[in-house]
C-alpha cells in the first residue's frame, strides 16, 4: 500500500468520525434546545392562563377601585413571594367590574390608585391612567391591561397567569375591551 | 537559594514557561507608550480579576432562589463577618469596571488604536464592553430586590415589543409566564457562568492580540497609517526606539491598578453595600423602582421619547449603535491617528459623552416622575396661604386633596414632571386655569370627570393668586372690554 493511498484513507476516516460525531451532536441538541425552550413550549399546554378568584364581591364595594391579590397559577417550591400578584378591582355599578393589571401598559411598572383624583399614576415615568383604564397622560401608548372577569357564587374570578406587556397578544386582547365608564 | 534554583528547574523541564513568559515580559513596545494614557486596559482587567474574587466569595453564602436570595443578602450584610464589605467591593467593583472599560474605549478611540491592523482587538472590545453591561445587568437582578423586580418587568416589556417573537421571548427571558424563581435562576447561570465565561474568553483573544500585534504606538500627527507600510514602520519602531515592557511601561499599570484597587475599597467602606432595596413582593406597590447607574441614561431616555418613536427607537437603535461601533475599523482602518487632526471624531465623543452624562444626572432626579406621596407629605407654603380668602384657600385644599402636588412644584417642592406653578397665573389667565383643569391636555390628564363645579372654581381661585406679588396677572383684554375695565382689575 502506497503513502498517499495511507494519507487519504486516513483522512476519510477523519472525515467519518467527523459525520459520526455531526450526528450524535444533532441528536443531542434537539432534547438541549427543547429543554431551552420549555418556558415557551409549556405555553401552549395552556397552563399559563386560568380562572382565579379574587375573592367575595363584598370585598369590592360599589362604584370603588380596590387591590386584590391572587396567587400565580404556574409556580415552584422556591418562587417565594414573587407568585403573589396584586391587581386593580374597580365595580364600576354593583354589576359590572373591571380587573385592571398593577403593570403600567408602557414598562411594566406597578401603577398606583389615587381615588381623590380617580387616576392610575405610574411611579417610574408618570403615565396617567383614568378610572376606566383609559390612558391620560404620559408616555404609555395604551390603556392599563385587563384581565378577563366573571362572578361566580358571589366571588370574583379572573383569567390570569401571565405577566401582560405591550407585546402580549393576550393582553392586547384584553386591552382592546377597555369601555368608557 | 540553590534549592529555589533547583526547584525552579525541575518546573521549567516539564512546564516549558519560562522562556515564552521571559519574551512576553520584556517585548519591545515603543517608548511613548510607557504613558499613563495606557493604563486603563489592565486597570479593567484587574477589575474583572476583583470582581471573579468577590464574586466566588458572595457565591459562599448567595442563594439563587427567588425564596430566600434577599434573606441570604440579608445574612451577608447583617450576620457574615465583613460580609457586607465583599458585597460592597463587589457592586462598586461593577461600577468601575463599567466606567473605567468606557474610559478605555474612548482612549483606545482617540488614540486611533482601533485602525490597521488592530480591527478585531477592537471588535473584541466591542464585544467586551457588551458582555461587561451584560454583567451588570443581570448583578443588578441578582439583588434580588424590589429595584430587580421591577426592573426584570421593565426588561420584559422592552422585549415584547419585539415583532413576531416578542411574546415568547419574554418567557424565555423569565424562564416562565411571570417572574419567579426560574427568573432569577436562569439569572444567576448568566451571571455566573455564560457570561463570565464569554468574558474570560473574550478578554484571552484581545491580551493575545495586543501582544501579537504590539501596542498602538502614540498617535502623532501626519503620520499616516497605510497598510501597506504600517507593519514595517512600526517594527522599525519598536526595535529602534522601544523600551522592555517590563519594567519601563509595567510599573505604571501596576501603580494605576492598585491606585483603582484602593479607590474601590475606600468606596466600598465608605459608602457600603449597594441594597438590597425592599423584599421582592409584587403586592408591595408602594414602590418607585428605578436602575443603577450605568442604566440611568436609559432611564432618562424612556422617559423623553415620544410614545410613538418609541419601540422603534428601543429596537433599532441599539443594533445601529453596535453596528456603528463594529464597522468602525473597517470605514476608517487607515489614515490620521492622531486626535489633533480628527475633529469629527473628537466632536463625535463629546457630544456622546455630554449626551450620556446629562441623561444620567436626569436620571438620578428622575423630574419626570410623580412624586407620589407629595400631596399628603408636603405642605402649602406658608406665603401662598397668608391673606388669602376662604375659597382660594378651599381651592388649595383642593391642590392637595386631588393630587395636584404629585405633578405640580411649589415653592420648589413636589413633583416636576408638570411645570412648577409658582408663576402660572402670569401664564394663563381665569378662563385658561379652568380650561386646562377640566379638559387637560398638553400630557396632563382632564380633570372635568372628578372636580365638582365648586372645586372647580376654588381651585381657580387658588391657581389666580400665583403670581409674584405686584405683578400683573394674565388676563383677557377682549373681556376688559366687554364688561368694563372695572370689572376686571386684577387684584394686587
Amino acid at each position: 500500500m502506497s503513502v498517499e493511498n495511507d494519507t487519504s484513507r486516513r483522512a476519510f476516516l477523519v472525515k467519518l468520525g467527523l459525520f459520526f460525531n455531526g450526528i450524535i451532536g444533532t441528536a443531542l441538541a434537539v432534547p438541549i434546545v427543547r429543554y431551552l425552550l420549555s418556558p415557551v413550549i409549556r405555553e401552549k399546554k395552556g397552563r399559563y392562563d386560568s380562572w382565579l378568584s379574587l375573592g367575595e364581591l363584598e370585598k369590592f364595594p360599589a362604584g370603588q377601585t380596590r387591590l386584590a391579590t391572587y396567587r400565580n397559577p404556574v409556580v415552584d417550591p422556591w418562587d417565594g413571594q414573587t407568585d403573589d400578584i396584586a391587581c386593580w378591582v374597580r365595580n364600576v355599578d354593583g354589576r359590572n367590574f373591571q380587573v385592571f393589571a398593577i403593570n403600567c401598559a408602557h414598562l411594566g411598572c406597578p401603577v398606583r390608585w389615587f381615588a381623590q383624583s380617580s387616576l392610575f399614576l405610574c411611579p417610574c415615568h408618570g403615565g396617567a391612567y383614568y378610572q376606566d383604564g383609559s390612558r391620560a397622560s404620559g408616555p404609555p401608548e395604551r390603556g392599563l391591561f385587563q384581565y378577563r372577569y366573571k362572578v361566580e357564587n358571589g366571588n370574583l374570578f379572573i383569567k390570569a397567569g401571565e405577566m401582560p406587556t405591550p407585546g402580549q397578544p393576550v393582553a392586547k386582547k384584553a386591552g382592546e375591551k377597555t369601555t368608557c365608564a | 537559594m540553590r534549592l529555589i534554583e533547583e526547584v525552579g528547574a525541575w518546573f521549567e523541564l516539564r512546564l516549558g514557561l519560562g522562556k515564552p513568559i521571559r519574551e512576553t515580559a520584556t517585548h519591545s513596545v515603543p517608548r511613548e507608550t510607557a504613558s499613563w494614557f495606557y493604563v486603563f486596559g489592565s486597570a479593567a482587567l484587574t477589575v474583572f480579576i476583583l470582581q471573579i474574587v468577590t464574586g466566588i466569595l458572595l457565591a459562599l453564602i448567595y442563594v439563587p432562589s427567588a425564596g430566600e436570595a434577599w434573606n441570604s443578602l440579608q445574612i451577608l450584610n447583617h450576620t457574615i463577618s465583613l460580609g457586607w464589605f465583599i458585597r460592597a467591593l463587589h457592586g462598586w467593583g461593577s461600577n468601575f469596571m463599567v466606567a473605567i472599560v468606557l474610559i478605555h474605549m474612548l482612549q483606545v478611540f482617540l488614540f486611533g488604536a482601533y485602525k490597521f491592523p488592530r480591527e478585531l482587538t477592537w471588535v473584541v472590545g466591542v464585544l467586551l464592553l457588551l458582555v461587561t453591561l451584560g454583567m451588570a445587568f443581570t448583578g443588578q437582578v441578582l439583588r434580588f430586590d424590589q429595584d430587580a423586580y421591577w426592573g426584570l418587568g421593565i426588561g420584559a416589556s422592552i422585549t415584547s415589543r419585539v415583532p413576531v417573537v416578542g411574546p415568547w421571548a419574554v418567557n424565555l427571558l423569565l424562564g416562565g409566564p411571570i417572574i419567579a424563581g426560574a427568573t432569577l435562576s436562569r439569572f444567576f447561570a448568566l451571571h455566573v457562568f455564560v457570561v463570565p465565561g464569554l468574558l474570560i474568553a473574550f478578554v484571552g483573544v484581545h491580551l493575545l492580540m495586543v501582544l501579537k500585534l504590539g501596542i498602538n504606538e502614540w498617535p502623532m500627527p501626519g503620520r499616516i497609517v497605510r497598510r501597506a507600510t504600517y507593519l514595517e514602520e512600526y517594527h522599525e519602531l519598536t526595535n529602534k526606539d522601544g523600551v522592555a515592557f517590563v519594567p519601563y511601561a509595567v510599573w505604571k499599570d501596576i501603580v494605576f491598578s492598585g491606585f483603582i484597587l484602593l479607590s474601590i475599597a475606600v468606596c466600598a467602606a465608605h459608602f457600603g453595600p449597594f441594597g438590597p432595596g425592599g423584599q421582592p413582593d409584587p403586592t408591595i406597590i408602594q414602590t418607585a423602582p428605578h436602575p443603577d447607574f450605568f442604566f440611568r441614561w436609559l432611564y432618562a431616555l424612556l422617559s423623553f421619547l415620544p410614545p410613538s418613536a418609541e419601540t422603534p427607537i428601543l429596537l433599532i437603535g441599539p443594533a445601529i449603535a453596535i453596528v456603528v461601533l463594529l464597522a468602525l475599523p473597517f470605514v476608517a482602518g487607515e489614515g490620521e491617528k492622531s486626535w489633533k487632526r480628527r475633529p469629527i471624531a473628537v466632536l463625535t465623543m463629546l457630544l456622546v459623552a455630554v449626551v450620556l452624562g446629562t441623561l444620567t444626572h436626569l436620571g438620578k432626579s428622575a423630574p419626570w416622575s410623580p412624586v407620589m406621596d407629595a400631596w399628603s407629605s408636603l405642605p402649602i407654603p406658608s406665603q401662598y396661604l397668608d391673606g388669602r380668602t376662604a375659597l382660594e384657600r378651599r381651592g388649595s385644599l383642593v391642590f392637595q386633596a386631588k393630587q395636584c402636588h404629585n405633578c405640580h412644584s411649589l415653592d420648589g417642592q413636589g413633583g416636576k414632571r408638570g411645570p412648577a406653578l409658582d408663576r402660572v397665573a402670569m401664564r394663563l389667565n381665569g378662563d385658561q386655569l379652568i380650561r386646562q383643569v377640566i379638559q387637560g391636555g398638553g400630557n396632563m390628564p382632564a380633570y372635568g370627570k372628578n372636580l365638582n363645579p365648586a372645586e372647580t372654581t376654588a381651585l381657580a381661585a387658588f391657581l389666580k393668586t400665583l403670581h409674584p406679588a405686584g405683578q400683573v396677572p394674565a388676563r383677557d383684554a377682549s373681556r376688559a372690554v366687554a364688561l368694563g375695565a372695572g370689572e376686571v382689575s386684577p387684584r394686587p
